[in-house]
């Protein structure tokens, strides 16, 4: 299946990349070609094949819920690329 | 002094004939001296591992002992480094100074080990060539026109040169395996949930571990001593006890069945590589092990299955790069959305962008049971293919790779760069330890054979390697152009 440019725009929404027109036509085939290998698969049939979601067939652990973290903000807000008074700063979002 | 093994320097650490110190300054000057060359640093950490290496000898000096007291290693940039940057190879964390260590990183430094910098690695470790990297290409010790492979490539680089004794690694695909290979090195990938996963930077979860790139088996089973172990911190690690690792690598392979898959000597196998395999089985038949043909009928498909999950798991655990708490945030972002987006698109290259899109794509509304509920039935085969072939054998062997290291810049197709992972692949999506072990040269490049064992059977696998290299000396071969003296 080709892989066109319009669905190129809404994965790559989806996935919030941007795309500029110029790459858009090389993106797209790199990714028709990527699904063409991933169609191989469907050469098998497997309706009566159970899905393998992890190779540790093992339910999760439980433990008592208590608290592992201490407070790191400053220390953390350190690595941000713009906080103020402990605040992460983003773009206006709300006019 | 810096060719040795981990096991030897230990000994000779311990009978005092040389000092951590030394020998961490040993390698520092290595790595100034060849990194330019070779690209397998992205960080080299001098003070602080002059630092860790002067502690060694004081701990050794007040009666401590362990196995990797004072040995100078690296560590893929893959993991966390307490006040270290860790970019994973990646523009998007290029500035990052990790807050912490992962589980891995904090038990060398309990077991005395000295960190003497982070490696060179493709981008969020997506790559077989070391090629996708933000900070450059690494370059193989062999020859360095050629790549180490992937995406372990600098710790394969630094180990093959003698710029660190040891180093690790991480393999969602074959990124030890591969690089080990190509880098004439042993590489252990230990079963799924063996070691702890916290602070290593996730691509994919259902198929990352972390492992070592030693120069011999025996210096596999020491390192995986220290790695290997639950974490309260990742609950996918593996309440298996923990074995000595080192305990059975003497044992005799009297009787041992060693399986060969048919398809993975098939169409694609370069015939010198085919032939070292071959030649590295007759050894095992000299020390009493039976070769039997199998089948893993599956096994062509899982590439393909793998190019549906690992693309899937790293669309979920990449969507936390978004320019806000850390890393690289685009200038001048008009609003959050475009922030978002052009901090992404400028922060990954165009490999991490191509799977990011391919796992959205197989996980968006419409797709999911073909692609993601598929690829996880077809590795419900793969499993199953493994756990028919273990209950007629006790080992699988065959070749890492379909060929010798490539050169730079050989494979622009990402198809063909996928399909290099065509023989280790099926052991992630299985969950399975496997090995490379080096086996011969051709034209001066080294040939990786790959072992595989049923789950949390590390002992035998490193038994089974470790008796090869009590009987061969190909571990021994270095890269000439950086062996001592040059």
């Amino acid at each position: 299946m080709a892989f066109d440019k319009t669905e190129l725009e809404k994965v790559a929404q989806l996935a919030r990349l941007h795309m500029s027109d110029a790459e858009k036509d090389e993106v797209a085939g790199r990714i028709t070609d990527i699904l063409a290998l991933i169609d191989q698969m469907q050469s098998v049939n497997t309706d009566s094949v159970t899905p393998l979601a992890h190779p540790l067939d093992v339910t999760q652990r439980l433990r008592p819920d208590y608290t592992t973290e201490s407070n790191r903000r400053d220390e953390l807000q350190k690595l941000a690329p713009r906080v103020e008074n402990g605040l992460y700063l983003v773009p206006k979002v709300i006019e | 002094m810096i060719e040795k093994t981990v096991a030897e320097l230990s000994r000779s650490l311990s009978r005092r004939e040389i000092s951590s110190v030394e020998l961490t300054k040993a390698y520092l000057e290595r790595i100034n001296r060849y990194n330019g060359s070779l690209n397998a640093f992205i960080t080299v950490c001098e003070e602080s591992a002059l630092t860790q290496a002067a502690q060694a000898d004081t701990a050794r000096d007040n009666g401590q002992t362990s196995p990797l007291l004072g040995i100078p290693l690296a560590h893929k940039d893959i993991f966390c480094s307490s006040g270290v940057k860790t970019t994973c190879g990646s523009k998007i964390l290029h500035n990052f100074t990790a807050p912490y260590d992962a589980t891995v990183v904090s038990r060398f430094k309990e077991a005395g080990a000295v960190m003497l910098g982070k490696t060179n690695m493709d981008e969020f470790a997506m790559g077989s060539s070391n090629e996708t990297s933000y900070f450059g290409p690494v370059r193989n010790p062999w020859d360095t026109d050629r790549v180490p492979g992937g995406s372990s490539g600098g710790s394969a680089a630094a180990v093959a040169a003698d710029l660190c004794a040891v180093a690790t690694g991480t393999d969602t695909g074959g990124s030890i395996r591969q690089p080990a290979s190509f880098c004439g090195l042993t590489g252990l990938k230990p079963s799924y949930g063996r070691i702890s996963r916290w602070g290593m930077i996730a691509f994919a979860s259902s198929l990352d571990q972390a492992g070592p790139i030693c120069k011999s088996a025996e210096d596999a089973a020491l390192m995986l001593n220290t790695m290997a172990g639950i974490d309260t911190k990742d609950s996918t690690s593996a309440d298996v006890p923990v074995e000595d690792y080192t305990a059975e690598l003497n044992n005799s392979l009297e009787g041992l069945r060693i399986g060969i898959p048919r398809q993975h000597f098939a169409e694609g196998l370069s015939t010198g590589v085919e032939q070292a395999i071959q030649e590295a089985l007759n050894v095992y038949r000299e020390l009493g092990a039976k070769i039997i043909e199998i089948d893993l009928p599956n096994n062509h498909l899982s590439v393909s299955a793998y190019y549906v999950v690992a693309p899937a798991e790293a669309s979920a655990n990449l969507s936390r790069f978004d320019g806000v708490r850390y890393g690289y945030r685009c200038d001048s972002p008009v609003d959050l959305e475009d922030m978002y987006k052009r901090s992404r698109s400028e922060g990954f290259g165009d490999e991490v962008k191509r799977r990011i899109m391919v796992g959205t794509y197989a996980l968006s509304a419409g797709f999911y049971d073909a692609y993601y509920r598929k690829a996880q039935k077809i590795r419900r085969l793969i499993k199953q293919d493994f756990n028919s072939a273990f209950q007629q054998v006790d080992i699988i062997i065959g070749p890492t790779s379909p060929h010798t290291a490539f050169n730079l810049g050989a494979k622009t197709d990402p198809i063909a760069m996928y399909l290099e992972d065509i023989y280790t692949i099926g052991v992630n999506l299985a969950g399975l330890p496997g090995m490379s072990v080096p086996v011969s040269t051709v034209h001066g490049l080294p040939v990786g054979m790959h072992l595989v064992t049923n789950d949390f059977a590390e002992s035998r696998l490193l038994n089974v390697a470790h008796q090869f290299q009590q009987n061969t000396d190909w571990h021994r071969q270095r890269a000439t152009a950086f062996t001592e003296g040059h």
